[in-house]
């Protein structure tokens, strides 16, 4: 039986200012997957996330993305999210004088609103954000801070997962949610992740290190390296990653016959 | 000086020979010689060029140009229901209404706890109170510096006059409306405003300029500000006249020993503005916080001048402007300090930030710090940005649209400004009112 993948990443090329960072970049996620993408600095995983997520300063000059069987790059940003695609930034942007929970209940009603649902009551918001609040450990003080303003790191990446939760995506990107965090945080991140996991969502989880894989088990890994996928498999990859480092793909790849030649 | 410059000097001197033959044959003396000086030193200094240091960034020939009348009194009859759109929901006030420049009674509401206070137009103050008014009408804005302070002074007759006796605790802010209506020819008008706030008293005062029409007309306008000792004020200037007005303003206040002034500036009508914001700390342990907002649009020019001057020790000053230019608009702020000899440990700090949402839109900004005394701690800085795309995507990415994201940072940027003002019904009135410039006239709850 052929299933229609929920996302499909076809032969993606992308540009920032006349660089090529993406050179062919194929992946198929189906829902209820976990998919992750490791791979060495600079080597394109973050404009990955941020195409998907719709960041007009990069430039896709070839290839195509279909998302629920939508030409996604056809679509503005805030419809990606509408459509239940929400990507966690690496870097969370801090916007002074937005209030932490003034943005999500924006951002729940505009996305219930495109869904063509009334927008939520705020005694059930308010439920809903203490229960969400609760699996990431956020406190009442960050839910009121302005977003991200003042947060520490591990502080901004629970915001992201506590955002992840509340919007309850269909496909979540997380673009290394787990750098820089002590374990506790990692776990705390981890589990919020796994308490999502189900049969209709997937995820995508960038990720420079193995040691996250050890909470939030794949499905699948896939390393990218210089712009392109150079080999994937399943989550024994991240441990032989971990073991023999990049350099040991990287000159893997130099050996191998390109694909196309 | 070219001939226009002349004539248009020459008008205001002929007007004001009429202006002085017809109505005065009942006002003191005192007062007459006020003006007669005023009109003098007005055609001694003449208008003001870009030559000038403090008119650098503001060019008045568009004023100079106009051939304005001085507004008259033939009362011109509206129904105060033309004034409901302007007003802000929720504001429990005392409100004296001046149409073009002239108290208007039928307009007006004043409650029944005035008792304890003055509140009366300065015309018929000068009937009533003239000792009081002859202390301090026109004893601290100097017409000496400044061409179109000469003018009002020379042309004062009417405006808003409030006394706040020793101890008397306001609770219900005072609001003075200056409607300006349908005039058929360009008319100017010279509001003069007087308020005295006597030891340990406090109030709110809240002047609002309107126009009912789109029309060319050029307020002139001067407000004096005495403050006792301890006392403490809350005063707001808010100018949103026709896109085609002229609005040139001047408020100045005398500072007691330990007083305190919130001075709250927010700017968006008018061709030209001008707003000129001059506080003396005469008295020890002073503190005066100066908030402004300037949202200058399409050709809008908006220049607002500070004249902050330290006359005492240990008194703190604040200058906190936010300005968000867009269209082809030109913003200005000129930030003067001054720390006379004696006012050691004076702490004044100054920031002024900019939002430009156009390439077109420019903003000159400078500090200006004379500072004559040596402990002292003074402070400025200025910074000049545009919308910050990551913030806008980071919205976006989460489902709000486009247009909601930018509105939301700029109501967050000019919320630093609104959330410092604290009378609610303005504050909300106003971010109503940002929010539907921001939203291309849609109200706050459908953007949001
Ligand atoms: N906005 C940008 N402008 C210029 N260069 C960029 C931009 N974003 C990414 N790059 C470049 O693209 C390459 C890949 O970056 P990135 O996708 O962030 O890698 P990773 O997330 O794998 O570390 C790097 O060489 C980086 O310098
Ligand atoms: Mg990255």
């Amino acid at each position: 039986m052929l299933k229609k993948p929920m996302l499909e990443i076809r032969n993606l090329h992308v540009k920032v200012n006349d660089q090529e960072i993406l050179n062919g970049v194929d992946l198929k996620v189906n829902a209820g997957e976990v998919h992750s993408i490791m791979g060495p600095n600079g080597s394109g995983k973050s404009t990955l996330a941020q195409v998907l997520a719709g960041r007009d300063t990069y430039e896709v000059t070839e290839g195509e993305i279909i998302y629920q069987g939508k030409n996604l790059l056809e679509i503005k940003p805030e419809e990606r999210a509408c459509m239940g695609i929400f990507m966690a930034f690496q870097y969370p942007v801090e916007i002074l004088g937005v209030n932490n929970t003034y943005l999500l209940r924006t951002a729940l009603n505009a996305q219930r609103k495109f869904r063509g649902l009334e927008p939520m009551k705020p005694v059930e918001f308010a439920k809903l954000l203490k229960e969400k609040a609760k699996i990431v450990q956020m406190s009442d003080d960050l839910l009121q801070r302005s977003v991200n303003e003042g947060f520490s790191g591990g502080e901004k990446k629970r915001n992201e997962i506590f955002q992840m939760a509340v919007l309850e995506p269909t496909l979540g990107i997380l673009d290394e949610t787990d750098s820089g965090l002590d374990i506790d945080a990692l776990k705390i991140v981890a589990n919020g992740v796994n308490a999502m996991r189900s049969k209709e969502r997937a995820f995508i989880v960038i990720t420079h290190y193995q040691r996250l894989l050890n909470y939030i088990v794949p499905d699948y890994v896939h390393v990218l390296v210089d712009g392109k996928i150079v080999k994937s498999g399943g989550k024994e990859l991240a441990f032989e990653l971990e073991s023999k480092g990049y350099t040991w793909i990287e000159e893997e790849d130099r050996t191998a016959i390109p694909a196309n030649a | 000086m070219n001939n226009i410059v002349m004539q248009s000097k020459e008008s205001y001197l002929e007007g004001f020979e009429h202006f002085e033959k017809d109505s005065l044959v009942n006002d003191p003396t005192w007062l007459r010689s006020i003006r007669r000086a005023a009109i003098s030193r007005f055609s001694e200094l003449g208008f003001p060029t870009i030559q000038d240091e403090d008119w650098r960034f503001t060019n008045v020939g568009p004023i100079v140009r106009t051939p304005f009348q001085l507004a008259q009194n033939g009362r011109i009859e509206i129904d105060s229901r033309e004034l409901e759109r302007f007003t802000f929901p929720g504001l429990e006030c005392n409100r004296l209404v001046f149409l073009n420049g002239q108290y208007s009674p039928e307009l007006s509401s004043i409650g029944s706890r005035v008792d304890v206070l003055k509140l009366d137009s300065l015309a018929h103050a000068l009937m009533l109170d003239g000792d009081l008014l002859d202390e301090h009408l026109a004893r601290y804005a100097d017409f000496q510096r400044d061409a179109f302070l000469a003018l009002n002074t020379a042309f004062m007759k009417d405006g808003a006059f409030v006394y706040i006796p020793k101890g008397a605790v306001l609770k219900e802010p005072i609001y003075l409306l200056f409607v300006s209506s349908a005039n058929a020819s360009p008319t100017v008008t010279h509001p003069r405003n007087l308020i005295l706030l006597e030891d340990n008293s406090q109030a709110t005062i809240i002047e609002d300029y309107i126009s009912l029409a789109d029309d060319v007309y050029f307020s002139n306008a001067v407000t004096e500000v005495v403050v006792g000792q301890n006392s403490v004020l809350s005063h707001y200037i808010i100018e949103r006249e026709s896109k085609k007005a002229f609005n040139i303003s001047t408020i100045r206040f005398q500072q007691s020993r330990s007083s305190n002034v919130t001075f709250h500036s927010v700017l968006l009508g008018g061709a030209l503005v001008r707003s000129n914001v001059h506080p003396v700390m005469v008295g020890e342990g002073s503190e005066c916080i100066i908030n402004g907002l300037f949202m200058p649009t399409g050709r809008q020019h908006m220049d607002n001048y500070m004249r902050v001057e330290h006359a005492s020790p240990h008194c703190d000053s604040r200058q906190l402007y936010k300005g968000i230019l867009d269209g082809r608009s030109h913003g200005v702020f000129h930030g003067r300090i001054i720390v006379h000899k004696n006012a050691q440990k004076t702490d004044a700090k100054q920031t002024n930030k900019n939002l430009l949402l156009s390439n077109e839109a420019q903003i000159d900004t400078k500090p200006q710090l004379e500072i004559y005394a040596d402990d002292v701690k003074c402070t400025h800085g200025a910074t000049i940005g545009q919308m910050d795309q990551n913030a806008i995507f980071y919205l976006r990415s989460r489902g709000i649209s486009e247009d909601t994201s930018r509105v939301l940072l700029l109501l967050a940027f000019a919320g630093e400004s609104l959330q410092r003002m604290k009378v609610e019904p303005i504050r909300r009135g106003l971010e109503e009112i940002v929010t539907q410039r921001f939203a291309q006239g849609k109200p706050l709850d459908s953007v949001l």
